[in-house]
């Protein structure tokens, strides 16, 4: 797991050694970690955040966010209220029903203060994106993305004089009797421990150690393509669970979108994204296709297909569209392989002639020709006495030039994590909760998400638990 | 980088930004990459001239190098800028001065010395260095043709260039003027270029000279644009007052052309002092060091033509006035020769690339999506 815990023994020589104490600590630098030190700041001026990332990759997965989802009454405009119990609607019909219902709960009534929160804390606001159908009135945009976001807090933590420390490499928690005494840095070969009289651990899940992944994926882990900051390895929630932690959520389970196969390894963000899929069909290395493209409108269907073409061999599947649809989504950032035959675009795609053809040729024969199509919405365009159909925006592959677009599952952030209480504090394998020991994010995001994923709500659980294990953590460091 | 590959580099980052638009809200930039799928060289043009090197997306971007996209949109359009001046300048030896920075020290330096030595060679010492007093005593010491015809002369040619440039910037960015413009595309571009509205950055200023969003470069800048104006205001109020009203300079100083050129000098000062001071402290990372080198030729020229048009006004009285006055005519010389070869050819481009934008987000079918 990548984690070197240092002995008990040397963690107490080195506590007893360390000069500085804070009210609270905060591992981690993105959207949770900072939302808990601001809200700590509230309540002490005793507050570090410890960033293990260099200063110019601050802000772990949040550097690549662009939107939050919250609830709201719309200003009393009823078309654009965005009501608590529909919001739970969509996240128990998308995930099939939270881990914990009275947390996500929680959540969703507490992301109804969030954007009024932000812009006291510097976030500026913009309309919704160009193209991004069907997410204006859940969804708040901010200003420039999360690298804007994760500036303007950062900019808010100076102001307010909270410590932050960057390159910060966090590798142990030294907790006694169930309760949380110093954290120990690794700085090269030495280490350095510093008191505190709380902790928040916001460092994000496991989706960047391959290693770890394997363990549940095997081999088909190394064809992962990890969307965001590859310093999310999982180490303080292994720490955390050597601790006693309690263990909550499917390993398996993450946000896992399809992306293109040829984006870098790490870090690859929004961009190596594709939204080609419900405007074609989906093959896999066979040749064949393996789901429904046309299944749902796509905000509701992106994020299942990270995990669909995990599944298939290889890890790989290729998006196939043409003349009539190559400009009907957001234009990819590599260019889509194109052939002016569907025998040369599988050559191309060095797919096998035979199989592709023959799946092409049966999902054109299955569709309705060229009808009128839309994807603003189902338009019921579908397939007759195909396995699996495609149930919208059925349209046949027949117009040259043809295009392929490599997918690769790209994943956003595992689920597996810590579990909290409704104070934040992570509980122990016993049941009872850590005294000054509190979770926010990723790393307890399984606590709410199973499975399937709802745009925006990763950081409305950031937000609402880091100000949550801010504000505990600041008041038990009072008491 | 050579033009090919400066196009083919800008093109690759506006691909990523297409992809991203994360920085939709900043400025018009992304809007009009928007409604793109490509990026000829073309409308690689065209954005980098509707670019204000505000640096608010560098800093929002979570691709700007070391990451391995190495996305700079303020760096690389700075560069494509100066290569479209030089496309759409003309002739091409002088058009080179835009990326080569010697040749425009060469040729500013050339004008202000050539000039120096013609009026000190022509001009009759014992009327230099005189005390003059009244209407018409400028004229005592540079006659008034001799003043004119060479500004004449200059601003024909000057203006010519431009015509010649502005034709080109609209051929090259692939537009079509409808007729005729609209009242409000007009008055939408009007209003941008009067307020200098997109030096506004991410909303609250440029990121400018580093990360924090800050106006003092469009407090520096409207110092320097509406300095520049009010001396154009005093100079044709000069004019009026001395063709229409017969009245013959130097004017009193509680008389509009003193005032104006005196707001104007000032402003000019101060504006250009603070734009080199923030320039010089400006984080190097986005910016581009011969776009750079650029910005600090025309400043310091301005700079000396407006101190130096202050220093007449104060020593008007004095005999070092012949000598000083000299020298301010061969400024305004070097800056009216190097106009259409130095930075302030942005004024006329940028003009032009927001009424471009403004005509393409008015057309009803821009997106590019094709849905």
């Amino acid at each position: 797991m990548g984690t070197r815990s240092t002995t008990q023994d040397s963690s107490l020589t080195l506590v007893a050694n360390s000069p500085t104490q804070f009210d609270v600590i905060v591992v981690g630098g993105g959207n949770a970690a900072l939302c808990a030190a601001l809200a700590a700041r509230k309540l002490t001026p005793s507050v570090l955040l410890l960033e293990r990332a260099p200063a110019h990759m601050r802000g772990g997965n949040t550097r690549h966010t662009r939107n939050i989802r919250c609830a709201s009454v719309g200003n009393g405009d009823r078309s654009q209220e965005y009501r608590v119990e529909e919001f739970l609607d969509d996240l128990i019909g998308v995930t099939g029903g939270p881990a914990n219902l009275d947390l996500a709960k929680f959540a969703i009534q507490q992301s109804q203060s969030l954007p009024q929160w932000m812009s006291e804390h510097g976030i500026l606001w913009q309309p919704p994106l160009a193209g991004t159908l069907h997410l204006g009135r859940t969804n708040r945009w901010f200003l420039g993305g999360g690298k804007s976001l994760v500036n303007a807090y950062y900019d808010a933590l100076a102001r307010m004089g909270i410590a932050v420390r960057y390159d910060a490499d966090v590798v142990d928690l030294l907790i006694e009797d169930g309760e949380f005494r110093a954290v120990t840095l690794k700085i090269g070969d030495d280490h350095e421990a510093i008191r505190g009289r709380a902790v928040v651990v916001a460092a994000g899940g496991f989706e960047a150690n391959i290693e770890w992944l394997k363990r549940y994926w095997g081999d088909a882990a190394d064809n992962f393509l990890v969307r965001g900051t590859p310093y999310n390895d999982g180490t303080m929630l292994a720490n955390l669970i050597t601790k006693d932690a309690k263990q909550i959520g499917d390993p398996k389970a993450f946000h896992a979108i399809a992306v293109d196969g040829r984006a870098p390894k790490f870090d690859g963000g929004i961009v190596t994204r594709l939204d080609s899929i419900p405007f074609g069909v989906v093959v896999n290395r066979f040749g064949q296709r393996f789901y429904d493209e046309g299944e749902d409108i796509w905000p509701k269907r992106y994020a299942i297909w990270g995990r669909l073409i995990a599944e298939q061999p290889e890890q790989i599947a290729y998006s196939i569209v043409d003349a009539k649809t190559i400009r009907c989504f957001l234009p990819p950032v590599y260019k889509p392989y194109q052939a002016d035959s569907l025998e040369d675009l599988a050559g191309l795609l060095k797919l096998e002639a035979a199989p592709f053809l023959e799946t092409i040729q049966n999902f054109n024969r299955a569709t309705a020709g060229n009808l009128e199509s839309t994807l603003e919405r189902l338009d019921g365009v579908k397939t007759r006495g195909l396995t699996p159909p495609k149930s919208n925006w059925a349209l046949p592959i027949d117009r040259a030039p043809f295009y392929g677009l490599p997918l690769r599952p790209g994943i956003t952030f595992t689920y597996m994590g810590v579990e909290v209480d409704s104070n934040a504090r992570v509980i122990q394998s016993g049941g009872r909760p850590f005294s000054n020991v509190y979770a926010a994010g990723e790393i307890m995001s399984g606590n709410i998400l199973t499975k399937g994923y709802l745009a925006g709500f990763g950081l409305t659980i950031g937000s609402v638990f880091g100000r949550l294990a801010g504000k505990e953590a600041a008041s038990h460091a009072g008491r | 980088m050579p033009d090919d590959d400066l196009v083919g580099e800008a093109s690759r980052q506006l691909t990523i930004c297409n992809a991203c638009r994360y920085c939709e809200g900043y400025c018009p930039v992304f809007p009009a990459i928007e409604i793109r799928r490509e990026f000829e060289k073309g409308d690689v043009f065209l954005l980098a001239n509707l670019c204000h090197d505000c640096r608010a997306c560098y800093y929002a971007c979570m691709y700007s190098p070391p990451h391995e996209f190495a996305v700079n949109i303020p760096q690389i359009l700075s560069e494509v800028r100066l290569e479209s001046y030089k496309a759409w300048s003309w002739p091409s030896l002088l058009a080179g001065s835009f990326r080569d920075i010697r040749k425009g020290m060469i040729l500013a330096g050339l004008s202000i010395g050539v000039i120096l030595a013609l009026a000190l060679t022509l001009l009759v010492p014992a009327k230099l260095f005189a005390v003059h007093h009244g209407p018409g005593a400028f004229y005592a010491v540079v006659p008034f043709l001799v003043m004119l015809l060479p500004a004449l002369a200059l601003t024909v040619y000057g203006g010519a260039v431009w015509v010649i440039g502005g034709i080109r910037f609209w051929k090259d960015t692939q537009g079509e003027l409808p007729c005729p413009v609209g009242f409000r595309v007009l008055a939408q571009t009007a209003g941008d270029i009067l307020n200098l509205k997109w030096l506004r950055g991410g909303g609250r200023g440029c990121n400018y000279p580093n990360a924090q969003a800050s106006q003092a470069r469009r407090f520096y800048h409207s110092l320097v644009y509406y300095g520049f104006l009010s001396a154009a205001v005093s100079t044709t109020l000069a004019a009026i007052y001395q063709d229409i009203l017969h009245r013959l300079p130097p004017y009193p100083l509680t008389s509009a052309p003193v005032l104006f050129g005196g707001f104007g000098g000032i402003a000019i000062v101060i504006g250009v002092a603070g734009l080199v001071v923030i320039k010089t402290t400006s984080d190097r990372e986005p910016a581009h060091s011969q776009s750079l080198g650029l910005d600090y030729l025309f400043l310091i020229i301005l700079g000396l033509t407006a101190l130096s048009g202050m220093l007449t006004l104060l020593f008007r009285e004095s005999s070092a006035m012949g000598i000083i006055l000299t020298l301010h005519l061969a400024l305004v010389a070097a800056l009216f020769i190097t106009v259409p070869y130095g930075k302030l050819v942005h004024a006329l481009y940028r003009s032009l690339a927001i009424l471009r934008h403004h005509l393409e987000q008015s057309q009803p079918n821009r997106s590019a999506r094709g849905h």
